[in-house]
């Protein structure tokens, strides 16, 4: 298959603006004769819903939780990046379209991330006018942060609850498209199937999680903004609920996948505890700042913290990266508590974690500052492990926390169905095979606010969409295929749980396809997913029927989902012998331990069909040139 | 640790719904208490009964989905502290555990645990935002607001919307966090075109959905898991009145 990205021809510069003029316009008074489904409702999702309803389109919008409030969007914590350059320290678009291509390790595709860059500042100016209490000044202007893989000062914040602070921006926003009857929200329904008509997609199959009800919805385009699928690994910092179901169902419907293998772990997790653990906790990045991370010198010492003298510990990051210290990107950041713990100089009692310590910024700044700046997040962290960081250092590890990989889409983050659109962390776009942090919040928000609602138009005006009902065959196939599983899964009761499973495939792929890979490794990991999932269809044990709220059934189809998806990742990770970002092969490093990268073979977007054929976008660089990473 | 647990189970809206007793055997002290429900719903799925139905979603304290009450107590005994945030080293051997969903008439029970609480965004989508379309902002250094101005939104705008308020106040008023909606876009420049409009059909809308009035008692604070300050109330009270005075007959309220 030829992949076609549709970049707009000429400087990147100006690439944004040539598209917006060249595309095609849908009358205002026709807008409102197309409906448009969004799934999800988080930063892309609630975002891209509230404006094309602003814009005229008649729009439905779903989200399997009980509010869109409730989206992952509003877990983020640490902030959104902008090239405002309010810090006057030498910010610009091309400073952060050039950081945000470097640290995706030259794996993303350059015109997209221009554009996010551009958008950036434009994000920003819309939260603000819609009430978002970012942190200012005394002077009563907007603050900034630092965030890693970046030497400037661009990142704004409400405390450590920025993404919810812009979650509910989008989601007021949509709520008052909603009270003006041009969305109709519908929430606790989850996306089961994409239907696809004459090679386009028409709608969708969902199921009323309340009722159990399975219904077909017709629309002239689909939008999935439904997020990334951390979960596989079942611990992640994910919400619960996240999955991989809408993106996965439609790309065995036609959607090619984009390098699923590129996953990142965050550095500073809270570090398991035991085997009931449900989920990892995140500590914000933004703690990078001013804590600063150490291990022991020695093996094995498992004196307390402030028994080991200045001259026994290892500021290991600020020894190997003396210019970005603390602040190296995450996917560096990790590999190096990893190779930490592995040399037995962990601590904790698992002797999985290193410190994370603000005891010299309490005695700098003050303790209030840091109450200031941290203080939800310290206190989160006494909730969670008991211990008080403001006297120990926190103890931290790295976790699953975000996929860079997605479904596949061109510049007009269409998928390679047309008619279907994917947006933030669903898709592939922007991050190439590391994200930095405060970046997914606005590549959430552009591709929402600022790109699909001028795209969709585009495709809306310049194609000839024929009259759809529920009724035609691709309809109903879809429908019975939807409630031919429920029943499947219902009727094996079997003698094992879903989460034991999920649990069981989560600790395969971190073990196999986690912070680290290698080729043996890998065929193993797919050897035992297949047997797993095989035992899966034999053994599992739903209770229940599909007609009730029946937390277990959606579960049992979600995780279905992640076993399919989990081989595809093994795959992927497998065919790539290179390392960059988060993928690390061991087979391919210098001499100190860095990722290799191989230019001359592996520059292109892995793009799976389903199932597990592999076509490739060749990546082309004209503006920055790849080169090894140092942040030396 | 040992513990007992008695638990509102009810198969649906229609049911009528009763307590059921179980034994949480082996707990661990460092588990959360939803953590330490997946264990025993693990149980119950191998022993073919149905597990218990209990919203949840980030278990991080943010999302808002999660909410019950222990005891009697909205999120259970620790303050400023989610039900998915509270772990189960608070608790001690041969405690018991009344779990029962939020109790509210706007807040129907849907099965176990698990609340409609969709009347919390029918009161926003009523007034609570900005009317600014998207590409229509200024910059955002345009209008410099006060450092303290800021920080006042903000600690009202981190509500979480989990409804424990509701379920805390007596009369299942809402006011706490219609209070906290109207004080975050009241303190900044950007929510005053709409300040008094948003008022009057916040409440108007809170009314419908049958959620009783405010008599100042004060649970609600008590137990938000994000410490939203009575001082809303009388914010929103300000407003309300002030917009019941002065305003135009085309600030609409709502049916």
């Amino acid at each position: 298959m030829q992949l076609d990205s549709r970049v707009p021809s000429g400087p990147i510069e100006k690439a944004w603006e040539n598209y917006k003029f060249e595309m095609k316009l849908v009358n205002p008074a026709n807008k409102r004769k197309y409906n448009i489904i969004v799934v999800g409702s988080g930063l892309a999702g609630g975002s891209a819903a509230a404006t094309m309803a602003e814009l005229g389109y008649n729009v439905k919008c779903f989200c399997f939780q009980d509010s869109p409030r409730r989206a992952h969007s509003i877990a983020a914590q640490g902030g959104i990046n902008a090239a405002k350059n309010y810090q006057n320290d030498g910010d610009s678009i091309f400073r952060l379209f050039y950081d945000t291509v470097k640290g995706g390790d030259f794996r993303a595709r350059e015109a997209n991330v221009y554009r996010l860059a551009q958008i950036s500042v434009d994000i920003i100016d819309q939260c603000v006018a819609q009430g978002v209490p970012f942190a200012r000044e005394y002077g009563g202007t907007l603050a900034n942060r630092s965030f890693g893989g970046a030497q400037v000062s661009r990142t704004f914040y409400a405390r450590g609850q920025t993404g919810q602070q812009l979650l509910l921006g989008a989601y007021q926003a949509l709520e008052r498209q909603v009270d003006a009857g041009k969305v109709e929200m519908i929430p606790r329904t989850e996306m089961l199937d994409l239907v696809v008509v004459d090679g386009k997609a028409r709608g969708i199959i969902t199921r009323n999680l309340i009722t159990g009800k399975i219904e077909a919805h017709v629309a002239d385009a689909v939008v999935l903004g439904t997020g990334g699928y951390g979960n596989v690994y079942y611990l992640s910092t994910n919400a619960k609920g996240s999955n991989a179901t809408a993106i996965w169902r439609a790309h065995k419907r036609g959607a090619l996948f984009a390098n699923p293998c590129f996953t990142q772990i965050h550095p500073t997790c809270i570090p398991v505890s035991g085997d009931y653990q449900s989920k990892l906790t995140l500590m914000s990045e933004s703690l990078r700042n001013d804590g600063r991370i150490w291990v022991p010198k020695k093996q094995g010492d498992k004196r307390a913290p402030a028994q080991i003298p200045e001259a026994e510990r290892d500021y290991y990051l600020e020894r190997r990266y003396p210019s970005f210290g603390n602040l190296v990107p995450r996917d560096v950041a990790s590999r190096n508590a990893k190779a930490v713990c592995d040399e037995g100089r962990g601590v904790g009692e698992s002797g999985l974690g290193v410190y994370l310590d603000f005891a010299d910024a309490i005695q700098r700044l003050g303790k209030a500052t840091i109450v200031e700046r941290y203080g939800n997040l310290f206190e989160m962290y006494e909730r969670i492990t008991g211990e008080n960081p403001y006297e120990l250092p926190m103890r931290i590890y790295p976790a699953i926390h975000y996929t860079m990989g997605g479904l596949w889409v061109d510049y007009q983050l269409m998928s390679t169905i047309p008619g279907l659109f994917v947006i933030g962390e669903a898709n592939f776009s922007d991050h190439g095979a590391n994200r930095l942090g405060a970046s997914a919040l606005m590549q959430g928000l552009s591709d929402g606010y600022f790109v699909l609602p001028y795209t969709i138009g585009n495709y809306l005006a310049s194609t000839k969409l024929e009259k759809v009902t529920t009724s035609l065959p691709e309809f109903c196939a879809a429908e019975n295929g939807v409630a031919e599983m429920t029943k499947r899964l219902l009727s094996i009761r079997g003698n094992r749980t879903v989460s034991s499973f999920h649990r069981e495939l989560g600790k395969l792929l971190w073990d196999h396809c986690g912070m680290s890979r290698n080729e043996a490794g890998l065929k193993e990991g797919i050897q035992k997913i297949v047997s797993l999932r095989e035992d899966f269809w034999k053994n599992v044990n739903v209770l229940g029927s599909g007609e009730e709220l029946n937390q277990a059934l959606e579960k049992a189809g979600r995780v279905a989902d992640f076993f399919e998806l989990g081989e595809l990742m093994c795959r992927d990770a497998l065919d790539r012998n290179e390392s960059c970002g988060g993928h690390f092969r061991e087979e391919y490093q210098t001499p100190e331990g860095e990722a290799l990268r191989d230019d001359v073979n592996y520059s292109y977007v892995a793009a799976w069909a389903y199932p597990a054929v592999l076509h490739k976008e060749p990546l082309t660089f004209d503006y920055v040139h790849p080169s090894q990473r140092s942040y030396k | 640790m040992n513990l007992t647990l008695h638990v509102w189970r009810q198969k649906n809206a229609t049911d009528k719904g009763r307590m059921t007793t179980y034994a949480a055997k082996g707990v661990n002290p460092e588990m959360s208490f939803l953590e330490m429900l997946d264990v025993l719903n693990e149980e119950l799925t191998m022993k073919g009964e149905d597990p218990i139905a209990f919203d949840h979603d980030c278990r991080e304290g943010i999302c808002g989905s999660c909410g019950f009450m222990i005891n009697g107590v909205a999120h259970g005994p620790l303050p400023k502290t989610t039900v998915c945030q509270l772990h189960m080293r608070h608790f001690k051997n041969g405690d018991k555990l009344y779990l029962e969903p939020w109790r509210a008439s706007a807040f129907p029970v849907l099965k176990d645990l698990v609340v409609n609480r969709s009347a919390f965004d029918r009161i926003i989508a009523s007034g609570g935002y900005v009317s600014v379309p998207s590409g229509s902002a200024p910059d955002g250094n345009a209008i410099a607001i006060p450092k303290q101005d800021s920080d006042r939104a903000m600690d009202s705008a981190q509500c979480i919307g989990c409804g424990a308020c509701v379920a805390a106040c007596p009369n299942a008023s809402a006011a706490l966090f219609t209070g906290a909606k109207i004080h975050h876009l009241g303190m900044l420049p950007q929510g005053q075109p709409e300040r008094k409009k948003r008022a009057l059909r916040i409440v108007a809308q809170a009314n419908a959905e049958l959620f009783g009035s405010c008599t100042n008692i004060g649970e609600c604070e008590a137990v938000c898991p994000k410490g939203i300050n009575l001082e809303v109330i009388a914010a929103m009270n300000r407003d309300f009145l002030r917009a019941s005075w002065s305003a135009r007959p085309d600030a609409v309220v709502a049916e």
